[in-house]
């Protein structure tokens, strides 16, 4: 078994209408479900805006430089993920074509080199 | 032997193994042992048998010396390695294993062709290198990247699942078709064909219509390379110079080549599941049908372009249409379909375009669109072939200079940014050129993509979309549609 990291690159400060948003959380819910089910779910979660984070740099003999924003500057960041397990990359590929599908976004599946969760 | 046996031996100990490294370097080092031995005691009775079971010893060897230096990896791939000897039996579904992991989607399509070329024709990483025309440490990286993204993102060593074959299915065969084209129409260089890749790709379809005998779209692949492989002898004159479909000798077209690809295409046919190798299958095979080009049946072949326009819609089998229409019903009915902004990038338009506008006698236009597709060819063979056309137009040479056109505007040298221009007739548009060395690199390609041009269509573009993965697959696959161009 290997872990995968698939994450959700959402475009920033784009809030889908409620009208549209709904039907695709509950979509989401129910794959969250199914994962459960297939023993392949680990960890899944949601993130806030990439304006709400902040970098930590180190800094030579001083305390670290802190800034404000997302570490790169892009148009897209990612918005979530889900830590899933399968046997191998067709495996992972199954549910990141899912999460895909549900949310109209692209996402990208990365292999665990380790993991401390089972 | 060696191309036969090598895929094989791989196949079979990457399943003993689990590792495509240790594997091939086992099945090296077993070769290397069989060239000095052979000779000297005389071949082993059965030769694929000695090469699978040295090859095993010679990995497990490898694995312990690892495990020895408290290597955790080896201690665990040693005792996961079976005990029985690996058979020589049924290896075919091996290689055909070994096919799917090398065309995963997951991977980049240059690396699928380069490690399909690399672990199951056996070529070298030199081999490889200079047959796509890149330098061998650029080919060796990516090599050695996409056995270890196999290897950590595990990428599966199987057959898949019935739901998912046919779109893999249809990566493999794509693998193969680009194989070919590499071979077929070189982009560079004095030579029109490199066969040896012509010969691979051959070998690897036949490999895939053995293992999966009921999938017609690799017969109609096989049918296609067979077809179009047989009009090789009479492609190049004895100069090396280029020679188009209508003026080949079809006497010399490869007769055993024609008749196995017509009977695989009559198979099709039987079958009655159309897909887009099965038609330009037998596109080839109304081609081959007639002993002189004035027989051609170009009714017909329009009928097959417009099936293969319903299903695989796409500017190139437009084009290759609007040639066959030119037969029916005159260049200027063809002209009037030549419509298509997409494909001012791409060389073989400008070509058929010319030639239509020769045939209609419109000499100045003609001239200028030679010039285009000169514009667009480093291949000295296609050069030389299209300076030959400009020059019986009754001119002494090409307007411009035979180079790829490059842009020195006033605003652009200015700001040092002179690239080549993506536009086919850059020289006329200097407006649109100079938006493009302002424009960042590399971002829309999509429009390339989706339009399938090789170089972006849009004003302020990209760069040439060959850079981009997925188009690589494309334009190569343009490229060998140009064979039904008559290129």
């Amino acid at each position: 078994m290997t872990q995968y990291l698939i994450s959700l690159y959402q475009p920033d400060g784009v809030v889908p209408p409620p009208e549209f948003l709904e039907p695709v959380m509950q979509k989401l819910g129910g794959l969250q479900e199914e994962m459960t089910s297939a023993g392949a779910w680990v960890f899944s979660g949601g993130l806030h805006q990439p304006d709400t984070a902040t970098v930590v740099r180190p800094q030579e003999g001083g305390a670290a430089l802190l800034t404000d924003g997302p570490y790169v500057e892009a148009k897209e960041h990612v918005g979530g993920f889900w830590v899933v397990r399968a046997d191998d990359l067709d495996g992972g590929l199954r549910w990141a074509r899912k999460v895909s599908d549900i949310t109209g976004l692209p996402v990208e599946i990365r292999p665990f080199a380790f993991s401390t969760l089972p | 032997m060696f191309r036969k046996e090598y895929g094989r031996a791989v196949a079979v100990l990457t399943r003993v193994f689990r590792d495509l490294d240790l594997a091939e370097d086992a099945v090296q080092e077993a070769f290397a042992i069989a060239v000095q031995r052979w000779p000297v005691d005389g071949p082993p009775p059965s030769p694929a048998g000695w090469i699978l079971t040295t090859a095993r010893n010679r990995g497990i060897d490898r694995l312990r010396r690892e495990a020895a230096r408290q290597d955790k990896h080896a201690q665990a791939a040693l005792l996961a390695v079976p005990d029985e000897q690996p058979e020589e039996g049924p290896v075919e579904d091996e290689r055909l294993r070994l096919l799917f992991t090398c065309c995963h989607p997951a991977l980049a399509p240059q690396a699928q062709v380069a490690l399909t070329l690399r672990l199951l024709g056996g070529l070298s990483t030199t081999e490889i290198a200079r047959a796509f025309l890149v330098p061998e440490a650029t080919m060796a990286q990516r090599l050695v990247r996409a056995k270890s993204k196999i290897r950590h993102a595990r990428i599966p060593y199987r057959v898949p699942e019935e739901a998912d074959l046919p779109e893999r299915l249809a990566g493999v065969l794509a693998v193969i078709y680009l194989v070919f084209n590499a071979g077929y129409v070189a982009t560079a260089g004095d030579r029109l064909v490199r066969e040896d890749l012509c010969l691979e790709a051959i070998r690897l379809a036949r490999l895939v219509c053995r293992l999966m005998p009921d999938e017609p779209e690799a017969q109609g692949l096989l049918a296609l390379l067979l077809l179009t492989q047989s009009r090789r002898p009479a492609r190049t004159a004895a100069d090396g110079s280029l020679v188009l479909l209508p003026d080949q000798d079809r006497g010399r077209w490869d007769r055993e080549l024609v008749a196995e690809g017509q009977e695989l295409v009559r198979a099709c046919l039987r079958r009655n599941t159309p897909g887009p190798y099965q038609l330009q299958a037998a596109i080839a095979a109304v081609h081959s049908d007639v002993r002189t080009s004035e027989e051609t049946d170009w009714r017909q072949i329009v009928a097959l372009y417009d099936a293969l326009l319903a299903m695989a819609p796409s500017p190139v089998v437009a084009l290759n249409r609007a040639v066959a229409v030119a037969e029916v019903a005159g260049p200027e009915a063809a002209l009037a379909l030549l419509d298509d902004r997409a494909l001012l990038g791409y060389q073989p338009f400008h070509g058929v375009r010319a030639d239509l506008l020769r045939r209609a006698g419109r000499s100045a236009e003609a001239r200028a669109a030679y010039e285009a597709a000169l514009a667009l060819t480093d291949n000295a063979v296609e050069r030389a072939f299209l300076l030959g056309r400009l020059s019986e137009l009754g001119r002494e040479g090409p307007l411009i200079k035979p180079s790829r056109p490059r842009l020195r505007t006033a605003r652009g040298a200015q700001k040092g940014k002179v690239r080549p221009c993506p536009r086919s007739d850059g020289w006329t548009r200097r407006a649109s050129c100079v938006r493009r060395s302002r424009a960042s690199p590399g971002t829309s390609c999509r429009g390339a993509r989706r339009t399938g041009a090789r170089r972006c269509p849009a004003p302020h573009g990209c760069r040439p979309a060959r850079r981009s993965c997925r188009s690589g697959r494309a334009r190569s696959a343009h490229r060998s549609e140009r064979r039904e161009l008559q290129w």
